[in-house]
């Protein structure tokens, strides 16, 4: 029996203009259906951010409003104080997140905002080809640590979702993978929990994605998820990091 | 219209805040304007508004964003560091087409400079200070009644062209107590804004805003429109006060605190048989350029008096297209200049005039 193919109406019918084997496009789809099952489209409200996502509003059904790099959360905050009844979620990177905007990030979780975040780590500046990025791994090749991240030199990676996870406001933070199928489910999961958390004003709410970026990792999209299990996961480490006996 | 009542500058601009329908106020913590968020931060929340005390002025200004995005009337304040760090959201507002109100209640700089009054954020707050080809209306009070009246105009300026307005006023202009008298009824105009990304629910079809547009077709469109709303902001919005500028020997162009102190320089001139005009920028964007042309045959000189190293002047100079010397006179680092300061500067510049 052929299964029909089913398109949230959450998302729009589009190509991603996303390279090959990129994750954006694997969480693009699990927040459109998310949104479906949670029956918010008429009242979420996105946040894009700057990088390789900033106009994801071409492809969300819903209203998104794009935010300069790194001012997600604050824009959200400016939206959620108005609009305390709606579902308000920031999309953001790990340089947006992360590094320039780091600042934000902290303080809405501090002040409990209720608020999503969908931190997508690729351990990579995606959109400006290929610089190390705040989460890059040690060792790690990037434009801009052209012989491996030397963390005597560049410093270490930053694991901001622990720090998030330590601030009182903070409901739900968990790290999740979309390396392979079943972590994809998990992914959606810990997506929709994180909403539904925001729903029942428990608190900030965040869920960090490690993803792929082939193009500015040098490998293939096969080769890509491989490179998430064997090094992403050992280092960051996946799993529930707050929140996980809440019951939404 | 109520009876008058003796009130701080900052406090009169939160009344005026609240007067214009605003509920909603982000800022962050900066001398001398500070009394504005302890007044908000009491009558917001009392009123079913939101104030937040935001974790830096780059967060405030984004927060504004977010609120003006949904449809909300917004404001934040800060001072002139302050106002540096906000720059860059000026430019995502102004590129974004929102309507939003910064005051900016000027103090000395550069660098962390000094808590005293100055005019010295002119170029920042007219030129730009943010990247790309964009305008802020400004609105430059000199008493703590227009800072009532402006500051609630400007709430309907914004909403009226979708862009930021703001209200230039120097640090004495927020900390003096003077009387104000308050309208039983603000004359506020409610402007929808189909735009709003304030959730789909049945409109039919999602909204969103953005600056950003990797088409240069499109984006060179974007600019274009800009252009031509600015340009009908030039045509509607200008504004200005002269006072004896008619048979005047001499025009001090002049804003603010200090246009306050040449009305005084006018009489004292007259005692001692110069005539001198007062020429007041109430816009300082739009500048009203072709008013203050049509002086340049029938002076001898302008002089630009601004608490600043001459930063007004250049727009001066711009009116006047070389048709008339133009002499600046100003203070930096908090000290308000004397009438007779200002006299004896006259005086200096007509013997020279004159010869």
């Amino acid at each position: 029996m052929a299964k029909e193919r089913l398109h949230p109406k959450s998302i729009q019918d589009k190509v991603w203009h996303y390279c090959p084997g990129c994750s954006h496009g694997i969480v693009h789809r699990i927040i459109g259906e998310v949104i479906d099952e949670l029956n918010i489209q008429k009242s979420v409200i996105g946040i894009a951010s700057v990088g390789c996502s900033y106009n994801n509003y071409e492809y969300f059904n819903f209203d998104v409003i794009q935010a300069a790099h790194g001012r997600a959360p604050a824009v959200a905050t400016g939206v959620k104080r108005v609009l305390p009844n709606n579902v308000v979620f920031t999309y953001q990177g790990d340089g947006d997140l992360a590094a320039i905007g780091t600042a934000e990030i902290i303080h809405v979780a501090a002040r409990g905002e209720r608020l999503t975040t969908i931190f997508i780590n690729n351990a990579i500046y995606g959109m400006t080809s290929g610089q190390m990025a705040p989460t890059t791994l040690p060792e790690q090749i990037t434009k801009t640590t052209p012989v491996g991240r030397n963390t005597d030199y560049h410093g270490f990676p930053i694991r901001i979702s622990e720090m998030l996870a330590l601030q009182e406001g903070t409901a739900f933070v968990e790290r999740v993978s979309t390396h392979d199928v079943k972590h994809i489910i998990k992914a959606k999961k810990a997506i929709k929990k994180a909403f539904m958390v925001q729903q029942a004003g428990l608190g900030f709410s965040l869920v960090e994605v490690l993803s792929t970026c082939p193009t500015n990792w040098g490998l293939t999209p096969l080769e890509s998820q491989e490179w998430i299990k064997d090094h992403m996961i050992p280092y960051y480490g996946i799993g529930n990091l707050k929140g996980k006996d809440i019951k939404v | 219209m109520s009876e008058k009542v003796l009130m701080k500058g900052n406090d009169v601009i939160a009344e005026a805040c609240i007067r214009a329908g605003c509920l909603h106020y982000f800022g962050y913590p900066i001398t001398p304007q500070t009394e504005i968020s302890h007044y908000l931060a009491k009558r917001l929340p009392e009123l079913g508004g939101t104030f937040l005390q935001a974790e830096s002025e780059i967060a405030a200004i984004n927060m504004v964003y977010g609120a003006s995005a949904v449809g909300a009337r917004v404001m934040t304040s800060s001072s002139s560091p302050g106002i540096s760090l906000k720059q860059e959201g000026f430019s995502y507002i102004a590129g974004a087409e929102l309507p939003a109100v910064v005051i900016d209640v000027v103090r000395c700089g550069p660098g962390l400079g000094g808590i005293l009054p100055g005019q010295c954020d002119y170029f920042q707050v007219t030129k730009g200070g943010g990247h790309g080809d964009y305008r802020n209306i400004v609105l430059a009070p000199n008493s703590v009644q227009e800072l009532y009246e402006l500051t609630v105009e400007s709430f309907n300026l914004a909403d009226k062209y979708r862009m930021l307005c703001m209200v230039m006023a120097d640090g004495s202009m927020g900390q003096m107590m003077e009387a104000v008298q308050f309208k039983d009824k603000e004359d506020i105009t409610v402007y929808d804004k189909p735009w709003a990304t304030n959730g789909m629910g049945n409109r039919g079809h999602s909204n969103f805003i953005t600056s950003v547009n990797v088409n240069p077709d499109e984006l060179e469109k974007t600019n274009l429109r800009l252009q031509a709303k600015y340009r009908l902001v030039e045509k509607n919005e200008i504004r200005y006060e002269e006072i004896n500028c008619e048979n005047a020997d001499i025009i001090v162009v002049s804003y603010g605190t200090t246009s306050r102190i040449i009305k005084n320089v006018i009489k004292k001139a007259k005692k001692i048989g110069i005539n001198v005009g007062l020429f007041r920028p109430i816009t300082l964007w739009p500048y009203p350029y072709e008013a203050l042309a049509k002086h340049t045959d029938k002076v001898k000189a302008f002089l630009s008096v601004e608490l600043s190293a001459g930063q007004m002047i250049e727009d001066v100079r711009l009116a006047v297209n070389g048709k008339s010397n133009c002499y600046f006179y100003g203070r930096m680092g908090g000290h308000i200049p004397a009438q007779q300061e200002l006299l004896d500067e006259i005086i200096r510049i007509l013997k020279k005039e004159d010869k």
